[in-house]
């Protein structure tokens, strides 16, 4: 049988790649958004381990908001990045840098 | 070893490999084409598990709509991947450190027992008449009612500001001005005229 700590591990594996993705593609908005996304699916495949191995739904009730908020999040933000390309014509964070912050 | 466990691991390599093809691979549609992979693997995982409805949710929102607005929107801007590019190797140290220390920790707490086999049991597989989607939709219409109209309004949300940003304003374009419909006076529009009744005959 699979033990519960296989699914976590998968999903730990899962998101420190995706940390990883962040760390190298941080000149790629498109790439950073991809990273993030795999970060929630490696939430979500935590959350959905813990509601199996509980017998309890409520944890899929949850990756179900989750997917909801994650499909918004991307939504809007590749709306902010054709707003953007339209504006400077890149999508280079390094030349993102006109809020100087 | 069982069919469960080699479909685990076989499911789970694919995940792993073609996540570290997202986040590696030059081109961004390639990215794109290897992260849907990794969410149909993803899906068939959650199948194993008997999370039979979100793991259809995932393919048909994932990889069905948000996936197609990703390699949408990659293809329609012309990017330059040299420039996006720079500073790959360079980074590569301290995001593979980090990364590597992130796991290390997780999977030594992960590891430690409280989540082995005997601490706690796979529970047994559900009978042919349980239906997931049949106990979530319970669930979600009665206890999380509030919650899931919540979502629906963030999806509105979402598609408003999406919409609005994505619009681009054109000036010969015939739409409302609402600062200039609040700061109506009444003489700018109301004439008064003053003139004698008629007579009828």
């Amino acid at each position: 049988m699979i033990a519960l700590s296989d699914y976590l591990i998968l999903g730990a594996i899962l998101f420190s790649i995706s940390v990883a993705g962040i760390f190298l593609n941080r000149k790629n908005v498109l790439i950073l958004l991809m990273s993030i996304e795999l970060m929630l699916l490696a939430v979500n495949l935590n959350f959905i381990a813990f509601s199996h191995y509980m017998n309890d739904l409520a944890g899929q009730v949850f990756v179900f908001f989750i997917l909801t908020v994650a499909a918004a999040e991307s939504a809007i933000g590749l709306a902010i990045i054709i707003v953007l390309f339209r504006r400077r014509h890149t999508i280079n964070i390094q030349d993102l840098d006109s809020l100087k912050g | 070893m069982t069919f469960e466990q080699l479909a685990f691991y076989f499911l789970a390599s694919v995940a792993v490999v073609a996540a570290i093809m997202v986040v590696t691979v030059r081109n961004p549609v390639r990215a794109a084409m290897f992260l849907i992979l990794t969410f149909f693997t993803v899906g068939c995982i959650w199948l194993l598990m008997e999370a039979e409805f979100l793991a259809i949710v995932l393919v048909l929102v994932y990889v069905g709509a948000v996936m197609v607005l990703f390699l949408f929107i990659v293809m329609m801007l012309d990017i330059d991947i040299d420039q996006l590019r720079e500073g790959f190797g360079e980074y590569l140290p301290i995001g593979a450190t980090v990364a590597v220390i992130i796991l290390l920790q997780l999977a030594i707490v992960l590891s430690s027992g409280p989540f082995e086999i005997e601490q706690m049991p796979a529970p047994a597989a559900a009978t042919a008449e349980y239906s997931n989607t049949h106990q979530l939709g319970l669930l979600i219409y009665t206890y999380y009612v509030y919650p899931f109209e919540l979502a629906a309004v963030l999806l509105l949300l979402a598609m408003v500001a999406a919409i609005s940003l994505g619009l681009r304003g054109r000036s010969t374009s015939k739409r409302q001005k609402p600062n200039e419909q609040v700061r109506v006076h009444k003489k700018d529009r109301l004439r008064m005229v003053k003139m004698n009744a008629e007579k009828q005959d």
